[in-house]
């Protein structure tokens, strides 16, 4: 390790042997930034899912244009619109087609007598193009009467009948007082949303929840003309419709507009932003109080090397030499026991937790920028350094 | 061409605090020394040489007069004036403040680092020669912890020693040593200053060494009271 830094650096690397000499602050600061890694893994990780779970929906949908109501907070949380505001869209140029999303909430008992809350989307079936294609290929056979397909990691939902239906089986079961019949299975994946998901007609949806008629429908689809820009379309239905009472967005940001309310207005996604924020402070403190009690422990040493002539930049070498160290050495374990924390969530509560390169990348960028402040604070202490003060 | 005096001292005053608290530690100091010889500066304790030790170093910014070091004038200097300089000097400690995360050679590499990257091959080559010459040819790899006090004060001659300084600036180099280790460091000193023409300036009460010393200037209370030399050297140099 010496003789590679000495190589690269072209001079002794300090920073390296004052740290590595004393081998119990070594392991004490990188565990210090591991932990401190860690911590910002775990918040970035349950951030993550909890956005996951926010736009997962978006991937069964296959629409331009998105139409709510301003009550609304996010697609799976929204107020209820008129299906008259599908018609007045319909006569707006640049419309193709439009069709009206039901989304509700359906309890549901589970054979070991554990509740769990299915979130339900009714389609008109007669229109598969405003699903996504796994959807859209099975779509037909839910016209037959409280038909379903059910999102295959629900919680709590027996393997066996995951395994029943992916060779052909049927899984009929009562919710909200009415029977149902999943014959698949699809993919979404619930997170925090609910506990699983289910896809009906909206005459199944309908029936389902007797109190949900079928002129307000939760959101309305649309898809614009070939050749005109969704854009476009947009702004000529919101100078059509009354914006005052309904959202209007292209579907991209409409899914930006969900993260953003997940992450800024509800208190999931601030606790959690907190919580990045609290690991990156403990990522700097510990940095800087190893640094700062290194250079502290070395001044005379320092003093002697600035007798000698080395100028503030070698000094700063040093330090920043120690940070980076410390940032790579400390990210290692805090992602690899990050991916192991990771695999044990998603095992134990069905988040969708998992470790991308961006993250990991984004993490690492993180804690080089955060040990590199810690070191530039740390520097400070150096100023105290006087070579005239050694005689 | 190098100067005759690479250290010319006119009209030192010294001052430490300010306001009321300000006092005077040096007063009107004229100094010539000499290139290539030994200078031994003595005093009890306060009366002012190692405050002249430090300014002649460049690890003190002067206050008032006039101090020329290697034909540089150190009064309003700036920072990156007095680091340059300081690159050309050697300094020797009481303390040896050798870095303790660092093996022997690396501290002595630490002198020749100072000038820049060169070629490493040759500059560990320089750094072995010179721990050769003080005698710690068998203990290059230890670290300072692992040193006696003497060995260390030995490394610390040699990281000051090896990149061929210009002048040699020492506090008590031979405290620390028994007195032939005292007496092996300070003639390789005198040697040095023979065969190199370094200067050395050096704080010492060990009067065995003083014979070995061209001049000895004695300070009390921020005055010179004595300045003696061997007329080997040639003539005293007017104040």
């Amino acid at each position: 390790m010496s003789r590679l830094l000495t190589y690269l650096f072209g001079r002794l690397p300090i920073g390296w042997l004052q740290l590595s000499h004393n081998k119990a602050r070594l392991i004490a600061a990188v565990s210090g930034v591991a932990f401190a890694n860690l911590l910002v893994f775990m918040q970035l990780g349950i951030m993550g899912a909890l956005n996951g779970s926010t736009i997962a929906p978006y991937a069964m949908l296959n629409t331009d244009i998105i139409i709510s109501s301003q009550e609304g907070n996010t697609l799976t949380d929204s107020g209820e619109i008129a299906r008259a505001r599908m018609f007045q869209a319909l006569g707006v140029p640049g419309v193709a087609d439009a069709t009206p999303l039901y989304i509700g909430n359906l309890p549901f008992t589970l054979a070991d007598g554990s509740s769990v809350s299915l979130l339900s989307f009714g389609f008109d079936v007669a229109k598969p193009g405003f699903t996504s294609p796994e959807i859209a290929k099975s779509l037909g056979e839910l016209a037959i009467e409280n038909t379903v397909l059910l999102d295959r990691d629900t919680r709590g939902m027996p393997a066996s009948v995951i395994e029943a239906l992916d060779t052909g089986g049927r899984y009929p079961f009562e919710a909200n007082g009415n029977t149902l019949v999943a014959i698949e299975t699809m993919n979404v994946g619930g997170g925090f949303l609910a506990d699983g998901m289910l896809v009906m007609s909206d005459q199944t949806f309908l029936r389902s929840f007797p109190a949900r008629t079928s002129g307000a429908p939760d959101q309305i689809l649309l898809h614009v003309d070939d050749g005109v820009s969704v854009e476009t379309v947009v702004d000529r239905l919101r100078a059509a419709l009354p914006t005052e009472s309904v959202k209007i967005q292209g579907t991209d940001a409409s899914a930006q507009a969900d993260l953003d309310f997940m992450s800024s207005e509800r208190p999931t996604g601030i606790i959690f932003g907190f919580g990045v924020f609290m690991g990156i402070l403990v990522g700097l403190v510990i940095v800087y109080q190893v640094l700062s009690t290194d250079v502290a422990d070395h001044l005379s040493e320092y003093a002697t090397f600035k007798a000698m002539g080395y100028g503030q930049p070698f000094f700063l070498g040093i330090v920043f030499e120690e940070a980076i160290v410390l940032a790579i050495f400390g990210f290692l374990p805090g992602l690899v026991v990050s991916i192991g924390l990771y695999a044990g969530l998603n095992a134990v509560t069905g988040l969708p937790v998992a470790m991308n390169a961006s993250r990991a990348i984004l993490v690492f960028l993180g804690t080089l920028a955060a040990c590199t402040l810690s070191g530039a604070i740390a520097t400070r202490r150096l100023a105290a350094a006087d070579p005239a003060d050694l005689f | 061409m190098a100067e005759t005096f690479p250290i010319r001292v006119a009209g030192l005053n010294h001052f430490f605090g300010t306001g009321e608290a300000r006092k005077q530690a040096l007063f009107d100091l004229n100094l010539d020394i000499k290139r290539g010889s030994l200078t031994v500066l003595m005093g009890p304790s306060g009366s002012g040489k190692t405050t002249v030790l430090t300014l002649m170093g460049c690890l003190r910014e002067v206050n008032e007069g006039s101090v020329r070091l290697l034909g540089q004038e150190l009064n309003a200097a700036s920072e990156a004036q007095m680091v340059s300089l300081r690159s050309r000097l050697g300094f020797i400690f009481q303390a040896h403040n050798l870095h303790e995360s660092l093996t022997a050679v690396q501290n002595v590499l630490m002198g020749l680092q100072v000038h820049g990257a060169a070629d490493p091959a040759k500059q560990r080559a320089a750094a072995n020669h010179i721990l050769d010459l003080v005698g710690l040819s068998d203990r290059r790899d230890y670290l300072p912890g692992n040193l006696s006090g003497g060995q260390k004060q030995r490394v610390a001659v040699a990281r000051a020693l090896v990149s061929n300084p210009d002048i040699v600036f020492a506090d008590e180099p031979t405290a620390a040593l028994d007195k032939e280790s005292g007496h092996t460091i300070v003639a390789m000193l005198k040697t040095l200053g023979q065969v190199r023409q370094t200067t050395t300036v050096m704080v010492t009460h060990d009067n065995r060494i003083l014979e070995m010393a061209d001049r000895i200037i004695t300070l009390e209370d921020g005055r010179v009271v004595a300045d003696s030399q061997k007329a080997a050297h040639g003539p005293r140099p007017s104040p």
